[in-house]
């Protein structure tokens, strides 16, 4: 349960015999936007439909747990875990070398610590200021006039560095606007933009340190400019991107539902 | 679920009772021809003593504190002194006690009441500006005296005279100001009740050692605020010796401040007044916080014991010291205050560091939590330092922001979302919901 999508994830137990990290496949997996729908009303509603697009009977599911900033709202889950919590798990799953976890959603960037087994030791975040959340890349993009994609992408064909001193996104756009109204081209400013919230980011994990494999979760995979800005900031040669990063949460949880089951 | 028995404290009334009471006394000074002075938590109260029995004062802090209790006066206030122009990141405190002075208008009722003067000691990057700005806006004289002489380790003679010798001047000083003559007899017993108070709290503090904890640190908070308010009063000290029974007897019965005990964490740096539920909510995953550098050291005086461990420091008295003079008795009393816990990090966020291991070590603590508080500029420096330290330690640490007294800067839903991360980190599940 996101501030900004919902996710889905069914599991199921596929028993490959000697193959121990084989145990879960994943069945189905399905995101919406709420829109103005209340969140318990999405949550049932996204469920639903997910069922419907599996095959899947109601009574077949044993287990539900929930996880992001709504997971309280879901009525039906038997427990709800933290999005630090289900990140690592599901990062763990997907990337088992990862010791460090550096999720950026919409609301929230975060530097996690993990075990091997997908246990939170350590974790930072940023707190009420959205520097080092998608949502600042996103508000940007827009003050450039650029979809998320030709965002990331402009920003891959720079090779500037320029420094953004706001950590705030409202200064940070004021900032951006300077820099069109100085006639910098959009790919230079993307870069800037990306590269000061992948410092931030880099800060936030630095704080838990950074402790190779790093993965990256959450809707910025997507972003190949950010990913190049923050493996410079971090200064690893590799960022290991999982499949469905955006779902990575929500794998986690349906993990953690399975295991309570098995 | 519970795994202890539990009790309230029987004292807990009683430390309110003593609260309100102060606070009353300051307002009616006046009617009894009685002396007003205002300062911090920290000013050397022990000092003004001995201008009479007869000396009431208002220590900033602890006051600001009670406002932010009362959101909407805390909100006058702080629209108030940004009204006149100050910027919303300074302290919380101060602008909740010049917010106060600018509307002349007193918590406890009536119109704030003005200090004959202020007398401040300073070693906080605001708290001479603080009692400036108040003094100017009152028209009373003010006396300053400077504490920051390095840390009391490296304590030697020429620091050590240099505020002894402040402390001299500031009575000769308050002579002049009031027309009063000093009483050496009565600053005295003062620094002894003040000697007493610090050192029994840090005592009471030592018995949370014990599992499970006989006090929590949101019940602690209504007890250590004696001490910040009046610790060279004879009541104050005589209280805590009182309490000091209690706890011991509530640790030899096992009696717990949170029955269903299972982790224990420590906090730092003052807390989002206005939210203290925050530390019920722990007490649904079944940690108690037992308390924090903050509430220990900010008034106890403490000493490494013979076998290493954190005790409270010895006094003079029972060292058999008999102090029978001003400048013997300003000489103690300045040495007493230097060894402060909380004045240690102005200095090396480090040594600051060692101190909260050593309370996680001894308190057998399992996670801390820092207060990121935008609100004290003083108690928040090296805080992030400390968090490596700790964290290089392997201690579990969390984070969240706020602000003691400026309940824009909190963000509750936030901070329980982070205490159920860490909570989670700790493999600890929630065991009940408050109603």
């Amino acid at each position: 349960m996101g501030s900004r999508t919902i996710k889905v994830v069914f599991l199921e137990e596929l028993k490959v015999d000697g193959a121990p990290q084989l145990r879960w496949g994943i069945k189905k997996t399905l995101i919406m936007f709420p829109d103005d729908l209340d969140m318990d009303v999405a949550a049932e509603k996204i469920f639903t439909d997910g069922l419907t697009e599996a095959g899947i009977a109601r009574e077949q599911i044993t287990r539900v747990v929930a996880t992001g900033a709504g997971r309280k709202q879901v009525k039906f889950a038997h427990e709800n875990i933290t999005e630090v919590g289900a990140g690592a798990r599901g990062a763990l799953f997907m990337c088992p070398s990862a010791r460090t976890v550096i999720d950026v959603g919409a609301e929230e960037g975060r530097g996690v610590k993990a075990t091997p087994e997908g246990k939170v030791v350590d974790f930072a975040g940023n707190e009420k200021c959205a520097a080092g959340a998608g949502a600042f890349a996103e508000s940007m993009s827009r003050a450039l006039q650029l979809s998320l994609k030709e965002f990331g992408e402009a920003s891959l064909r720079s090779n500037k560095t320029i420094p953004m001193n706001a950590q705030c996104t409202v200064f940070a756009e004021s900032e951006v606007v300077s820099l069109i109204h100085a006639n910098t081209p959009k790919e230079d400013i993307a870069k800037a933009v990306l590269d000061a919230v992948a410092s931030r980011v880099t800060a936030m994990a630095r704080r838990v340190g950074i402790e190779e494999d790093v993965v990256l979760i959450g809707g910025m995979v997507h972003n190949a400019g950010f990913v190049q800005s923050l493996k410079a900031a971090l200064g690893v040669e590799k960022v290991l991107l999982p499949d469905l990063p955006e779902y990575v949460g929500a794998l986690g949880a349906a993990l953690i539902a399975a295991e309570a089951n098995a | 679920m519970n795994k202890y028995p539990s009790e309230p404290l029987k004292l807990w009334k009683k430390a309110k009772e003593l609260r309100e009471q102060y606070y009353l006394d300051y307002a009616r000074a006046k009617e009894r021809g009685g002396i007003r002075w205002s300062g911090s938590a920290w000013a050397l109260d022990a000092i003004p003593e001995g201008l009479g029995e007869d000396v009431y004062a208002l220590t900033g802090e602890p006051y600001a504190a009670s406002v932010s209790h009362d959101a909407k006066f805390n909100k006058q206030c702080q629209d108030a002194a940004e009204a006149a122009g100050f910027a919303r990141d300074l302290c919380a405190y101060m602008r909740t006690y010049w917010g106060s002075i600018y509307l002349n208008k007193y918590l406890f009722g009536g119109e704030f009441p003005r200090p004959d003067f202020n007398f401040q000691t300073q070693i906080c990057c605001s708290h001479s500006k603080w009692y400036q700005h108040a003094a100017k806006l009152e028209k009373a004289p003010a006396f300053y005296i400077d504490v920051g002489v390095g840390p009391y380790k490296d304590l030697d003679e020429s620091r050590l005279m240099y505020v002894v010798n402040q402390g001299l001047e500031s009575i000769e000083w308050m002579e002049k100001v009031t027309g009063r003559k000093y009483n050496d007899a009565l600053f005295i017993q003062a620094v002894k009740n003040e000697m007493r108070s610090t050192s029994l709290w840090a005592e009471i503090c030592s018995l949370n050692k014990a599992v499970p904890a006989p006090l929590d640190e949101k019940t602690m908070y209504s007890l250590y605020v004696l001490a910040t308010i009046n610790k060279a009063k004879r009541w104050c000290a005589d209280f805590y010796q009182e309490l000091r029974d209690e706890v011991a007897e509530r640790v030899k019965r096992g009696i717990a401040a949170v029955p269903n005990e299972r982790c224990r964490v420590m906090s730092d740096t003052q807390p989002p007044w206005a939210f203290l539920k925050i530390f019920r909510y722990l007490e649904e995953f079944g940690a108690v916080s037992i308390g924090s550098l903050y509430t220990f050291g900010l008034e106890g005086i403490w000493e490494t014991k013979p076998d290493g461990t954190w005790g409270a420091r010895t006094t003079p008295m029972d060292q058999g010291i008999d102090i029978t003079t001003r400048e013997q008795a300003m000489r103690l009393y300045v040495d007493w205050n230097l060894s402060k816990p909380q004045w240690q990090h102005f200095y090396d966020p480090r040594l600051k560091t060692e101190m909260m291991k050593t309370i996680v070590k001894e308190w057998k603590v399992n996670g801390v939590m820092l207060h990121l508080n935008r609100g004290c500029e003083g108690l928040s420096l090296g805080i992030m330092e400390n968090r490596l330290g700790l964290a290089t330690a392997g201690i579990p640490v969390m984070t969240y922001e706020g602000n003691m007294g400026d309940e824009r800067e909190f963000d509750m839903v936030r901070t329980q979302n982070r205490v159920d991360s860490f909570m989670e980190a700790l493999s600890l599940k929630r065991d009940f919901v408050h109603a």
